[in-house]
């Protein structure tokens, strides 16, 4: 069955990379949907529904660990899986990510394997 | 009291976060070259200039400055593709890229300074500006030699009862 994605991050590089590293894991994609920032995101959610969402932290607007609690306090949501991608890679943040519900964390810079590796334990 | 700072460990922060992202997601090969400290502002520039804040304890600006063609040639080897331009995906790139390097900063120094903000990218594109930032008076220059061009990653982080707020100024024609 084929998976719809969504992708939340500011930067258009990073989400036409990890749309990518999407393509390269032969994950059966469905739709890619992409967002700039975490009130887009809700916005998308919205609209359609998906089964992985891969996010940024530092967005404009609404961050990723707020766009994150949002979607953990709502039953549509909650179940979601949720990867974490960003800059942020201090243990503090690493742990408030987590301890909202995110289902795996990956610090900026990536490789494409260790994008993999996480699919690979959530999907 | 603030914990104290060296310029040798704030140099070797900067160099270890750049390489990281240019050997993890560019693969394109660069060579460090002298590193220096400069004063106040800059002189005039043409290219391309990326600058993140940074907010905490320690307050500062990271920045990247590059030509226009060695923007095209490592925003390409981020996106496979190549740009023989500066459009606003190279500009995206650019920032992204300043982004991941000066995130790499602050995760290494906030082991010894504790928690620090960090700013979405500002980038700047254009001919014969200069830039500033208020209250940054010291900045260290670590340059890099890249095919035939070069490039420079810069710091400049003060202890935040020293630091005005952050302005940036520039001044010369953007494009």
């Amino acid at each position: 069955m084929a998976l719809d994605v969504l992708i939340v991050d500011d930067s258009a590089a990073i989400r036409k990379i990890l749309q990518r590293v999407l393509v390269q894991a032969e994950v059966a994609l469905g739709s890619v949907y992409e967002a700039s920032d975490g009130q887009e995101a809700l916005d998308r959610l919205k609209q359609a529904r998906v089964g992985l969402i891969l996010s940024d932290i530092n967005m404009p607007n609404m961050d990723g660990l707020e766009f994150l609690g949002r979607i953990r306090a709502d039953a549509a949501w909650k179940d979601v899986p949720v990867i974490m991608i960003t800059t942020e890679g201090s243990q503090n943040k690493v742990m408030q990510a987590l301890q909202l519900g995110a289902n795996g964390y990956v610090k900026k810079p990536f490789t494409a394997d260790q994008i993999k590796e996480k699919l690979a334990g959530i999907l | 009291m603030h914990p104290t700072l060296t310029s040798d460990r704030v140099l070797a922060v900067i160099r270890a976060a750049t390489e990281d992202v240019f050997q993890t997601m560019l693969m394109v090969p660069i060579e460090p070259e002298p590193s220096f400290h400069e004063q106040a502002a800059s002189q005039s520039f043409d290219g391309v200039i990326a600058f993140v804040g940074l907010a905490g304890p320690w307050a500062g600006s990271g920045r990247i400055a590059c030509s226009p063609a060695l923007a095209c040639r490592i925003s390409g080897a981020l996106l496979s593709c190549e740009f023989a331009a500066v459009t606003e995906e190279v500009l995206d790139a650019i920032g992204e890229i300043t982004n991941m390097i000066v995130g790499g900063i602050k995760t290494a120094l906030e082991e010894e300074l504790g928690p620090m903000g960090l700013s979405i990218p500002t980038v700047i594109f254009g001919r014969n500006y200069q830039t500033r930032a208020s209250g940054a008076t010291n900045w260290i220059v670590a340059p890099y030699r890249c095919e035939s061009e070069s490039f420079d990653v810069r710091l400049c982080l003060v202890p935040q009862a020293r630091v005005a707020p952050h302005r940036l100024e520039t001044t010369g024609s953007l494009v």
